[in-house]
């Protein structure tokens, strides 16, 4: 039991520091969830981070709550959900519940915009950082129509301003359609 | 009767909410300012300023702000809890069906086909990130003679510690914060 306690804790502790450095939207904290919970904790599988990343922008809500949701449930059952979520929502409710109390200054404050636009390199660096990993398994695949979508995906969002739900939606489509020519091929050579 | 009201509003944002980020704001907005009058416009455009210069989702934002103005802790109690049942309800049932059937070979090909698409989303989100952080403007409008020196060295020495030295993300982000911070206070351009 006690060591149940310590995996709850873990989770706490991981969810309340990625949530409280999470600057700039929902896809940042994946990239940061991708290296605590893949990489250093050994927790997911890579692909299990994507396939949680695509639910988690699939279903309503704010991204990083949802995914605290999945991450939480495969740890440690519904339990672990609700700790999850409380390290996530946590760290934005003090925040902002502070700075409520004279937003005035802390908007106005020299510093804060500085470093807060100096933050962003760092933030992007993180991002490419993962990105790199990501899209090099992709490469590895050696799926034409995987490396294809991948392009064909990022220059529809980034260029197109194509919203990342139909991006989705439309690759669940081609998954489908993959998956019907797949069972078609093995009744071919099994008859 | 106050705080059922905040309650049923801040339920609706996390269920409306689709897609996360800027694209739930209007929505936001039609629920706390249009619908429920919890906030004018004015105050809303505030929070979305101060939402975007603190971590955090917008919406757990926005549920904290307007509870805080309305009810003092309760209210932050309350819009908080109703923002996130939605999601928790809906995203407990999927990660339920997910961890049953993933392992099935059918289920596998469609995720592997959705997977690409994750992670150019992803890259999407990253390079919309280094471009306001490196000339403050989204693509279309980027001008190359704007670039600014300081934030392209940092994300640089960044990226170099990231993948050289597999330094703390965490460090990275906070750290390129305090080193640019330094830099351009020392420059006197602060």
């Amino acid at each position: 039991m006690k060591k149940d306690y310590n995996k709850l804790w873990t989770l706490f502790k991981a969810m309340f520091v990625l949530s409280a450095c999470t600057f700039g939207g929902g896809f940042v904290i994946v990239s940061l969830m991708k290296k605590k919970y893949v990489e250093e904790l050994k927790w997911l599988e890579e692909e299990e981070m994507l396939d949680v990343t695509a639910i988690t922008q699939s279903a309503p809500g704010p991204l990083p709550v949802n995914a605290s949701v999945i991450i939480g449930y495969r740890m440690a059952g519904v339990v672990g959900s609700l700790t999850a979520i409380a390290g996530t929502i946590l760290p934005p409710m003090i925040i902002i519940s502070i700075i409520s109390l004279f937003y005035e200054q802390f908007r106005t404050n020299p510093y804060i915009a500085t470093a807060l636009q100096v933050m962003r390199a760092g933030v992007a660096a993180v991002i490419f950082d993962v990105v790199i990993n990501l899209a090099g398994n992709v490469l590895k695949t050696k799926r034409i129509l995987y490396i294809a979508m991948m392009i064909v995906a990022f220059v529809a969002t980034y260029l197109l301003d194509v919203s990342a739900m139909l991006v989705i939606l439309t690759c669940l489509g081609i998954g489908l359609a993959d998956l019907a020519v797949t069972l078609m091929k093995k009744k071919g050579t099994v008859a | 009767m106050l705080l059922l009201k905040l309650f049923f509003a801040f339920i609706q944002v996390g269920m409306f909410s689709v897609g996360g980020g800027y694209a739930a704001i209007p929505l936001i907005q039609e629920q706390i300012v249009n619908i429920y009058g919890l906030m004018t416009l004015e105050e809303f455009s505030d929070l979305i300023t101060v939402a975007e210069m603190t971590p955090g989702p917008i919406s757990i934002n926005s549920a904290t702000f307007v509870g805080m103005r309305i009810a003092g802790i309760p209210g932050v109690l309350i819009c908080t809890f109703g923002c996130i049942i939605p999601s928790f309800c809906i995203c407990l049932i999927l990660a339920h069906f997910y961890y049953k059937y993933r392992s099935v070979s059918g289920v596998q090909v469609v995720l592997g086909a959705m997977r690409p698409a994750v992670v150019a989303l992803i890259a999407s989100a990253g390079a919309s990130i280094l471009m306001l952080g490196l000339f403050q403007a989204e693509i279309q409008e980027v001008v190359i003679g704007n670039i600014r020196i300081v934030e392209l060295g940092i994300f640089a020495a960044a990226l170099f510690l990231l993948r050289k030295f597999k330094m703390n993300a965490i460090t990275i982000i906070l750290g390129s914060g305090v080193v640019g911070t330094l830099i351009y206070a020392l420059m006197g351009a602060i």
